[in-house]
């Protein structure tokens, strides 16, 4: 089953590297996973983040309040 | 601590490029390579320091707790203390407003948070750090975290709930005192002290230009603006130049990367320091920008009384230091 990468953040720098190193991530580690940015405030509270960017796995934060490194993308996407 | 720095410049601008030490040019040219390197390397232990701190800093523990405890009006200055430390980033200040709106905790104390956060952040410490010492950096600071103390409690007392957007009163209709509960991250210092590091200079190349810029305005300023000159036409010694200088700044928006060095100038030709200090905290504290991001959470009304009410704090502090200082 494929996966689903969100990005949550409104858009300042630190969510648009986030999310490049997201679709980077996807590419190398060769997981189907689809990368899907979430940058409606509404949209992003339902999930209950106190800190941005955040990136969520299927659902599940991962990372939060930082950039997300490609290899621990990687990472995560493998498990 | 900076004297290898200030000899380092002295040979570069003297020696190396043999220009006269006691010329205009000399002047500004050395003050600009001394002060640029002095601030970059201020700027990245700080940022770095800050960095550490937020990596531990466990947000969601310290919101939690601000939710269960009743502080007998101390949430009010641990709120503020905590949007000191957390590194501001004007992306983060929403979802954190939000955060806090939803867990209960009261609006006055939400604003604690918010007129801080942007108001004492890491960039803007080692700017005041580099360019008018400890002191000034500590009068500064605490005065910045009092100012949000005092400000949210204030908007606290008003009972302006009514006055947020439509959807974050219904967040305030089923705020819980719950704890949400997050997956903790397991890393260990280790692990973490590449992207620390990594963010740390990232910050720091970010408000490299502005700090290049303002420094570049400063030296050349301070080479050829006369002594005495703001003292002398702007009759800074007036009452309303604080005002003045404060409702000047809420609208310009400039990082403190860039807005610290031109005061720096202001200050040593000849203005009040707390009229500068005012200047700097309207201009980090107050921007067109933070308007906007609030207008999803706020309605203009509400917008307009927290600018208010922090415009106003900000000028009596200005009264204050220009009194005391």
């Amino acid at each position: 089953m494929s996966k689903v990468i969100k990005v949550l953040g409104p858009g300042c720098p630190k969510c648009k590297t986030t999310y490049t190193n997201a679709l980077e991530a996807v590419k190398q580690s060769g997981v189907a996973a689809e990368v899907i940015k979430v940058e409606d405030i509404m949209e992003m509270m339902s999930y209950n983040i106190l800190t941005t960017p955040v990136l969520m796995v299927d659902e599940v934060a991962k990372i939060k309040g930082r950039i997300a490194q490609i290899d621990e993308i990687v990472q995560l996407l493998k498990e | 601590m900076f004297d290898w720095i200030q000899n380092f410049a002295d040979w570069l601008i003297y020696s190396i490029f043999s220009i006269d030490a006691s010329s205009h040019l000399g002047k500004a040219l050395n003050f600009f390579v001394y002060d640029t390197l002095k601030i970059v390397l201020l700027l990245f232990l700080i940022v770095f320091i800050m960095g550490i701190v937020n990596a531990y800093l466990p947000i969601e523990k310290l919101k939690n707790y601000l939710t269960q405890n009743k502080l007998f009006g101390l949430e009010y200055f641990f709120a503020s203390l905590f949007g000191a430390i957390t590194p501001f980033c004007s992306c983060s200040s929403v979802p954190l407003f939000i955060g806090f709106v939803r867990g209960g905790i009261p609006l006055g104390v939400t604003f604690s948070f918010l007129i801080t956060s942007p108001l004492v952040n890491e960039v803007a410490v080692a700017m005041f750090l580099g360019m008018f010492g400890i002191k000034a950096t500590v009068i500064y600071v605490t005065s910045g975290i009092l100012l949000g103390t005092f400000g949210g409690w204030l908007l606290g007392k008003m009972k302006l709930e009514h006055l947020l957007t439509d959807w974050v009163k219904q967040l305030l209709n089923q705020s819980s005192s719950q704890n949400d509960s997050f997956e903790e991250e397991q890393l260990t210092f280790r692990q973490r002290l590449p992207e620390i590091t990594r963010s740390a200079w990232g910050i720091v190349r970010g408000v490299l230009l502005y700090v290049v810029i303002g420094i570049g305005i400063g030296a050349a300023m301070h080479g050829y603006v006369p002594e005495q000159f703001f003292a002398t036409y702007l009759g800074s010694g007036a009452w309303w130049t604080v005002p003045l200088a404060v409702i000047l700044a809420v609208p310009m928006y400039a990082n403190a990367a860039g807005i610290v060095p031109v005061i720096q100038v202001f200050v040593a030709k000849g203005v009040p320091i707390g009229t500068a200090i005012a200047f700097m905290m309207a201009t980090v504290g107050l921007s067109i920008p933070e308007a906007t991001l609030l207008k999803k959470v706020m309605t203009f009304k509400l917008i307009a009384i927290f600018f208010a009410v922090v415009t106003l704090f900000i000028i009596l502090s200005g009264f204050l230091f220009n009194a005391l200082l």
